[in-house]
């Protein structure tokens, strides 16, 4: 008998809007080794090509098999930092699981979630499992403490270098500290994630915006031998029309970072405030505009809508994350542009002004462009508005370093296989270099830099 | 940790403070500013650095206390410790030899125009100083800026000190008796920049203003800062926080400021213990 495809119990929609505890509960150690049961073990395993990490799959779903948990993660460990956190956000249907042989005829094996629950396991019955390596090797400065930063820090202090990262926020994490909210990835996964890089051995300084508290040249001064840039794509985009500076709207940077970094969901005890509207508009179709829209269902809000100018079809957004977003009653609007925002004397949105568009042929993204039709013209009220539609990466650093090569929209240029940039020492990776991706992404551009850091390193005696 | 190395009350509403963070008082120029936050549960909030000491390694700060943020901080004694403090951040003012400059500020605007002032006088111009305050009691760093500057007028509103008074009459005589300013520097509350800035536009004196919108994390990553400076969207602290006086949205910038009144007012109650 075939076992089907083993899915994580969750909190039901009208329960979950209501606080910002995470969605999904996770696997029970049964459904784990269930789902585990259902892996083939091939023997070419095509699933790990899909892993920009390089984790062994069907190695550590075996262990899963077994019911040797920690076994799993530890194995997990061995090329991703980050596990308990690739396991919730990384987009798996288009990674590894695109490629399980068994999504051929039906479901593939449901990887991400079994590594999520190695990893809990892990975290909850050995949190203190990394050691440190006692290293001497030569010093590393790592620029950010996102996702790139933090895999290409562990994997150098695997390797025996002295790897400082400097984080310009008061806490470690990136996208996965100030953007990504708690109800998809807890704060406390993050913490503990980070927690184990640290234990590895890696220095982390918050409060260091490098550029403007310290310069690379002066890192290379201290006596760094090597910089890894990982500092993001943190350049929130608006759409320049009139009235995008009324209060009440937000980036969703700006909207997400003070409910998730600075806790305003929990205002008054924390002191930053965020506007809760009732009827909140959220522009984009991504990731960022599915987070923004749940988030401000959970404050409060009556109606909540995403306007996005093409259709479902087009949309970036996760699968699972539209589904959720819909679940929890957030009302889509496609085929839509927002030409104004209007506001009151006192400067406070109230609506604003859209164009209906219909698709035209397919633009350099391959995704089929949208076209304002003549006249459509029409106005919705609203108390909110957030807008989605995307970032750039963060000019600050690459201003900081002139004689650095950079891209057409702002990004780092490397070498893909070394993180490379155009100068020497300096290696760069994940959002930086890409422009807005993906974690995972971000993570195999960290891991790839640390092995260039390591050759560059070696070669430089 | 940054520990306060002294908490020196100036005026019944403004503290100044040294904090140990000696990469900052080591790089830190005219115009900077950092951004703080004093406890778990504390906001992020930007200050000037008024001054510092490489040697000892702190900077100077002057709180205005205002609100929740500003009263914690104003409330750590000396041998305390806050949480984070990041910086420097922002461009430095951007000073070059002009001839005359006046530097007009009010309230808690004249700790943050002394190291500009110390600037301009550095770069060889003549600097005067028109600083105002609501009454005698809280005028502070009065002698600082006696020192700093060239030449030094006071006012205040009730006439308890100096001239009776706006810093802006000051400014609007200098200008009738024909000694315009080559250039005019302007920071504090809103409508004392804008006032300066109507002032210096009929005779088109080259004016700065440093704005204080609302800020989160101060490094360009989240769009809270945002001001209209001759028509385009500028991020103050990325951007700023300087910048012409006369190209500046003042209207959308007093507006900004006020978007949580309501929670600010709500913060501060629960805060004092109302
Ligand atoms: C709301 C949201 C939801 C998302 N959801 C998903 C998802 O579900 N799945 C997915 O795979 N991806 C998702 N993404 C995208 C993903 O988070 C990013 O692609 C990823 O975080 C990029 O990692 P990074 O390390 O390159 O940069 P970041 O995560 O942006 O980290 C960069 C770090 O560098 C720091 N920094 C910047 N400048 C400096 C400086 N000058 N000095 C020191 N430090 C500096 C920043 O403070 C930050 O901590 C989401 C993004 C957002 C915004
Ligand atoms: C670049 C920059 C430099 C600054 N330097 C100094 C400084 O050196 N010393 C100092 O005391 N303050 C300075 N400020 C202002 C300071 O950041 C605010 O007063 C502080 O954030 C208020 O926080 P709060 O919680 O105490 O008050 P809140 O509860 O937030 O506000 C209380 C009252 O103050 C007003 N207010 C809040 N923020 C500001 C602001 N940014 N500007 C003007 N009014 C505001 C509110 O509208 C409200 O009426 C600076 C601001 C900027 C942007
Ligand atoms: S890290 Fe992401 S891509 Fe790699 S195996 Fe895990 S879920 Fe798949
Ligand atoms: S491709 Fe699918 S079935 Fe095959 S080893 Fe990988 S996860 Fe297991
Ligand atoms: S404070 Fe966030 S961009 Fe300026």
């Amino acid at each position: 008998m075939q076992i089907p495809r083993q899915h994580m119990a969750e909190q039901e929609p009208s329960e979950r809007i209501r606080n910002f505890n995470e969605v999904p509960f996770g696997y029970t150690p049964e459904q784990a080794k269930k789902e585990a049961e259902r892996c083939l073990q091939c023997k070419n395993a095509p699933c790990r090509d899909g892993c920009p990490v390089e984790v062994d799959i069907p190695a550590f779903i075996e262990l899963i098999k077994k019911g040797d948990f920690s076994g799993a993660a530890r194995k997990l460990k061995e090329t991703n930092s980050l596990p308990a956190i690739c396991g919730r956000v990384c987009p798996q249907e288009d990674q590894c699981e695109k490629v399980c042989v068994l999504g051929k005829k039906g479901e593939p094996v449901a990887i991400g979630t079994l590594e999520r629950f190695a990893a809990d396991w892990e975290l909850k019955h050995h949190p203190g499992s990394p050691s440190p390596s006692s290293s001497r090797g030569a010093r590393v400065a790592v620029i950010g403490a996102g996702p790139a930063g933090l895999t290409c820090a562990a994997d150098l202090a695997r390797m025996g270098y002295r790897v400082t990262i400097f984080e310009a926020l008061h806490q470690p994490g990136g996208v996965l500290t100030y953007g990504i909210p708690e109800f998809r990835l807890p704060k406390e996964i993050v913490k503990r994630e980070v927690e184990n890089v640290r234990k590895m051995g890696v220095e982390l300084k918050e409060d260091q915006v490098v550029g403007c508290t310290i310069s690379p040249e002066e890192l290379f001064r201290d006596g760094f031998r090597a910089i890894f840039i990982g500092t993001g794509a943190g350049l929130p985009r608006f759409m320049k029309i009139p009235g995008e500076n009324l209060n009440g709207v937000y980036s969703a940077n700006e909207y997400l970072t003070r409910v998730n970094l600075m806790k305003a969901y929990l205002f008054p005890q924390y002191d930053t405030p965020v506007i809760r509207g009732k009827k909140v508009f959220v522009i984009g179709g991504g990731n960022v505009a599915m987070d923004s829209a749940r988030t401000a269902l959970r404050l409060g809000a009556k109606e909540v809508r995403i306007i996005y100018r093409r259709t479902r079809k087009e949309a970036p957004a996760r699968r699972e994350e539209i589904h959720h977003a819909e679940e929890e009653g957030v009302v889509f609007k496609f085929l839509t542009l927002p030409v104004r925002y209007r506001g009151d004397e006192k400067g406070w949105i109230t609506g604003m002004e859209c164009l209906k568009m219909k698709l035209g042929e397919p633009d350099e993204s391959g995704r089929r462009r949208p076209i304002p039709i003549e006249g459509s013209e029409f106005s919705i009220e609203c108390d909110l508005v957030v807008v989605a539609i995307g970032n750039d990466p963060n000019p600050l650093l690459p201003r900081a370093v002139p004689g650095l090569k950079m891209g057409r929209k702002g990004t780092i240029e490397i070498d893909p296989a070394t993180g490379q940039t155009s100068m020497k020492g300096i290696f760069a990776g994940g959002d930086i270099a890409t422009g807005a991706a993906t974690v995972i992404e971000a993570m195999g551009a960290g891991k790839a830099a640390a092995r260039g850091i390591n050759i560059y390193l070696k070669l430089s005696g | 940790m940054y520990r306060i190395t002294e908490s020196r009350r100036l005026t019944p509403e403004a503290v100044l403070l040294k904090i140990e963070a000696p990469r900052i008082a080591r790089k830190r120029k005219a115009g900077q500013f950092v951004i703080i936050r004093v406890d778990e549960t504390g906001e992020r909030f930007p200050l000037t650095i008024v001054d510092s000491d490489p040697s000892t390694g702190t900077i100077t700060l002057v709180v205005q206390e205002v609100g929740t943020s500003t009263k914690k901080l104003g409330r750590r004694r000396t041998g305390e410790s806050i949480l984070d403090l990041t910086g420097p951040l922002g461009h430095p003012t951007g000073v070059k030899k002009w001839g005359r400059v006046a530097c007009v500020a009010g309230g808690i605007g004249v700790a943050e125009v002394l190291p500009v002032i110390k600037a301009i006088r550095g770069a060889g111009n003549i600097a005067l100083a028109i600083i105002g305050a609501r009454t005698q009691d809280l005028i502070i760093l009065e002698d600082e800026m006696r020192e700093a500057a060239s030449e030094l007028y006071i006012t205040t509103d009730d006439g308890s000190y100096g001239r009776r008074g706006l810093v802006t009459d000051v400014l609007c005589d200098l200008i009738n008796n024909g000694s315009i300013p080559d250039r005019v520097f302007a920071i504090g509350p809103v409508p004392m920049m804008r006032a300066v800035t109507a002032l210096t536009r009929p005779y088109n004196i080259p004016t700065i203003v440093s704005l204080n919108a609302l800020m989160v994390d101060g490094t360009g990553m989240c769009g809270c800062c945002r001001v209209s400076v001759g028509g385009e969207t500028k991020f103050t602290c990325v951007d700023g926080p300087d910048f012409d006086a006369h190209q500046v949205d003042f209207e959308e910038l007093v507006q900004r400021q006020k978007i949580y009144l309501p929670q600010e007012k709500e913060s501060l109650q629960r805060y004092e213990g109302f």
